[in-house]
């Protein structure tokens, strides 16, 4: 991510007990206009160390006046998200990057079959707003637990009618992933953003019923999660750099002022590939092969072992 | 620095188009050694010095009433050299967007903007052109929206979807291509319309880097990228459909008229990607200059005799300089000095 924009905080608001939506305005002139799908890094100065979590846009592309994210408080996060639900306020400013898409809408699709776990639901707002402008024809599955997840759920119902099939989890109401695939259009695609599980099982039903994979489309960021501490080396310069357990080694390298091209910071664009010659590495990532993770691996999502020093070519 | 507009030339006919001094010391010279292979030659567009064809995203030089001219007489003629597929009117709106936000911003002595919501007012001054529309809405243009604003930008433009992780064509302006056509090429994906390119260029696994770069660009960080090749007279349209009008012409080349006759054809290649559309553009630029008006720069006439004296048959042949590449070689060599002393 090279340039930042700087932003203001224009609106919060609370949508359900843990997700929290905000809107932000530029600074200075106009924000850069997105597609549906696009996220932005979101840079968020804690006290003890900087993050940069990536978040979707939801607002309506053809109105890019402001920009609107929602975030749902992870307990079991590195703080990113307690620090925008908890510190961020009406009128502050934050850095965030310039918008990119790694989840876009398949131009050629003759039906789009939308299906959000909890705050997966999070790009198809932006979807929406384009298929509606587009009168593409649609349908939008959404699952979530009434009283916690279940952002957005009335305004949907209202404005997307027969379009909208909500499951609550409180209510015992499942989605129903067999069902689901069948009897679709021929040119249908499948766009899943929600829990791992769900994206496993509609994968596996997909591939059962023999949808080609290029017309299921998902959402797969891999936040960095957390591990155990590790040394890396940069074998051209000799540095070593530790790398706590709640940072990524992307993160560590960054602070230690070594620039990587980076885009998602999820494992999934393949920009900041990092060639390696030893060391234990737990690759965390959704984009090499096994024959080039023999040597290269993605440090954004990707950790080093306790053996010994990652010997990093950099 | 503000652009100088020349008087009416012509890219046909009577081919009356030529460059000013000033015109020659900005050409794009694309060669940075002394021989040319195919490269992954790709760079951030970052700005350069002012005056230069780098300063702005899109370039407008002196030829730019007279290029707009050619434009709209090959689209008299051929109204198809302009294409949208339906799902790429989005992707037009934003090119629309951008030129015109660029060039009000980086001109405005020529053109200006001013929005008010979806209410917008363009002026084009070279052109005489005063527009008030609604952003988004096309019947509140005189045509479709590509067509629309780049009739008014130099260069040709290619408006690529963006699906499958690969990128393909359709959508376009093409009047003034080095040999090859939008119509043959709508649709098409990377590879497919780079298949008549010269192996080498495959075995070197260009598109294959090429491509998974272009997918990744961001809003805002556009890349770019020169290419070459030559062409008899300052002709514009050398389009393959209208190569019964120019191909003979390579037959014409003499010692005599050589240094008058053959162009250096560079392309300036720029590729943002569209904001709302996710599209990528392309914009292909093009600069002509006759041997003549390059070799008052002598380094350029050395270095393009070396080039030319040593280009694989194949590139050579796939950019059809095989006719009179020995000419023109012939001609250069009085500017290298190692070779005369030779
Ligand atoms: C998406 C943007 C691009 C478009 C629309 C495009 C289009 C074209 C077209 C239409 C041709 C002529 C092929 C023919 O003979 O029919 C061509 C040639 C070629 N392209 Fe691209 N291209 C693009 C990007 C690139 C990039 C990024 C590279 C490489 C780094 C590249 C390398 C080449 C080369 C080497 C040739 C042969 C040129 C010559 O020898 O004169 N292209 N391209
Ligand atoms: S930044 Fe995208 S894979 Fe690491």
């Amino acid at each position: 991510m090279s340039a930042l924009l700087e932003v203001q905080v224009a609106a919060v608001r609370q949508l359900t007990p843990v997700v929290r939506e905000f809107t932000f305005a530029a600074v200075n002139g106009r924000l850069p206009g997105f597609s549906s799908g696009s996220h932005v890094q979101v840079v968020l100065p804690l006290a003890e160390r900087t993050l940069r979590n990536a978040y979707s846009l939801l607002g309506d592309p053809r109105d890019s006046g402001v920009y609107r994210i929602a975030v749902r408080l992870q307990e079991a996060s590195r703080g990113g998200s307690r620090y925008l639900h908890e510190q961020v306020q009406v009128g502050d400013r934050l850095q965030i990057g310039v918008p990119s898409n790694l989840f876009p809408l398949h131009s050629l699709a003759r039906h789009h079959i939308l299906v959000a776990g909890g705050i997966g639901i999070t790009p198809f707002m932006a979807y929406l707003a384009e298929l509606e402008a587009q009168g593409a024809s649609f349908e939008l599955h959404y699952a979530y637990r009434s009283g916690l997840t279940d952002a957005y759920t009335a305004e949907l119902q209202a404005r997307l009618g027969a379009r909208f099939h909500g499951y609550d989890a409180a209510a015992g109401q499942r989605l129903d992933c067999a069902n689901l695939l069948t009897g679709k259009p021929l040119g249908s695609h499948l766009y899943i953003c929600g829990p791992q599980r769900l994206l496993d099982d509609l994968r596996a039903r997909a591939a059962a019923l023999g949808w080609s994979a290029g017309r299921l489309h998902w959402e797969a960021f891999a936040a960095p999660e957390p591990g155990l501490p590790f040394t890396a080396e940069l074998t051209r310069s000799g540095q070593r750099i530790a790398v706590a357990g709640d940072h990524s080694l992307l993160e560590a390298l960054e602070a230690a002022g070594v620039e990587v091209p980076n885009l998602c910071r999820g494992g999934v664009c393949g920009q900041c590939a990092t060639g390696y010659l030893g060391g234990e590495v737990e690759h965390r990532d959704h984009y090499l092969d096994e024959q080039q993770r023999s040597h290269v691996l993605m440090p954004c999502v990707s950790r080093g072992g306790c053996s010994g020093p990652l010997l990093l070519d950099l | 620095m503000s652009v100088v507009m020349k008087a009416l030339e012509t890219y046909r006919d009577d081919f009356t188009f030529r460059n000013s001094p000033e015109a020659i010391a900005r050409f794009p010279f694309p060669f940075p050694e002394d021989s040319y292979m195919y490269s992954v030659n790709l760079e951030p567009a970052t700005p350069r010095e002012p005056g230069s064809v780098f300063a702005h995203w899109f370039d407008i030089d002196e030829h730019y009433v007279s290029e707009m001219a050619e434009r709209a007489r090959v689209l008299e003629r051929d109204p198809d050299r302009c294409l949208v597929m339906p799902h790429m009117a989005q992707a037009a709106w934003d090119t629309l967007e951008m030129l015109m936000e660029h060039l009000a911003a980086d001109y405005p002595e020529h053109f200006a903007l001013q929005r008010e919501g979806a209410q917008w007012l363009w002026s084009n001054r070279p052109l005489g052109i005063e527009q008030r529309f609604t952003f988004g809405d096309a019947s509140t243009l005189p045509c479709e929206p590509l067509e629309y604003i780049t009739r008014q930008a130099q260069g040709d433009f290619a408006l690529l979807d963006q699906r499958d992780g690969d990128l393909f064509m359709d959508a376009g302006m093409v009047t003034c291509p080095a040999d090859w056509s939008l119509k043959f090429d709508a649709g098409m994906s990377f590879k497919q319309w780079h298949a008549p390119v010269p192996g080498v260029a495959h075995q070197l696994g260009v598109f294959e880097r090429a491509l998974k770069y272009l997918v990744n660009i961001q809003v805002g960080h556009p890349v770019r990228r020169l290419n070459w090749t030559m062409t008899i007279n300052p002709r514009l349209d050398t389009s393959s459909e209208t190569f019964h009008e120019w191909g003979h012409e390579r037959g014409e080349v003499t010692a005599e008229n050589v240094a008058s006759l053959v162009h250096l054809r560079v392309e300036l290649q720029f590729m943002p990607r569209l904001p709302r559309s996710n599209a990528l553009l392309f914009g292909i630029r093009t600069y002509l200059i006759s041997l003549e008006e390059l070799a008052s720069n002598p380094a350029w006439a050395c270095r393009l005799h070396r080039v030319l004296r040593d280009l694989p048959d194949e590139i050579a042949d796939y950019k059809g300089l095989t006719r009179y590449r020995q000419t023109v070689v012939d001609w250069l060599r009085q500017f290298d000095p190692q070779a005369c002393a030779a």
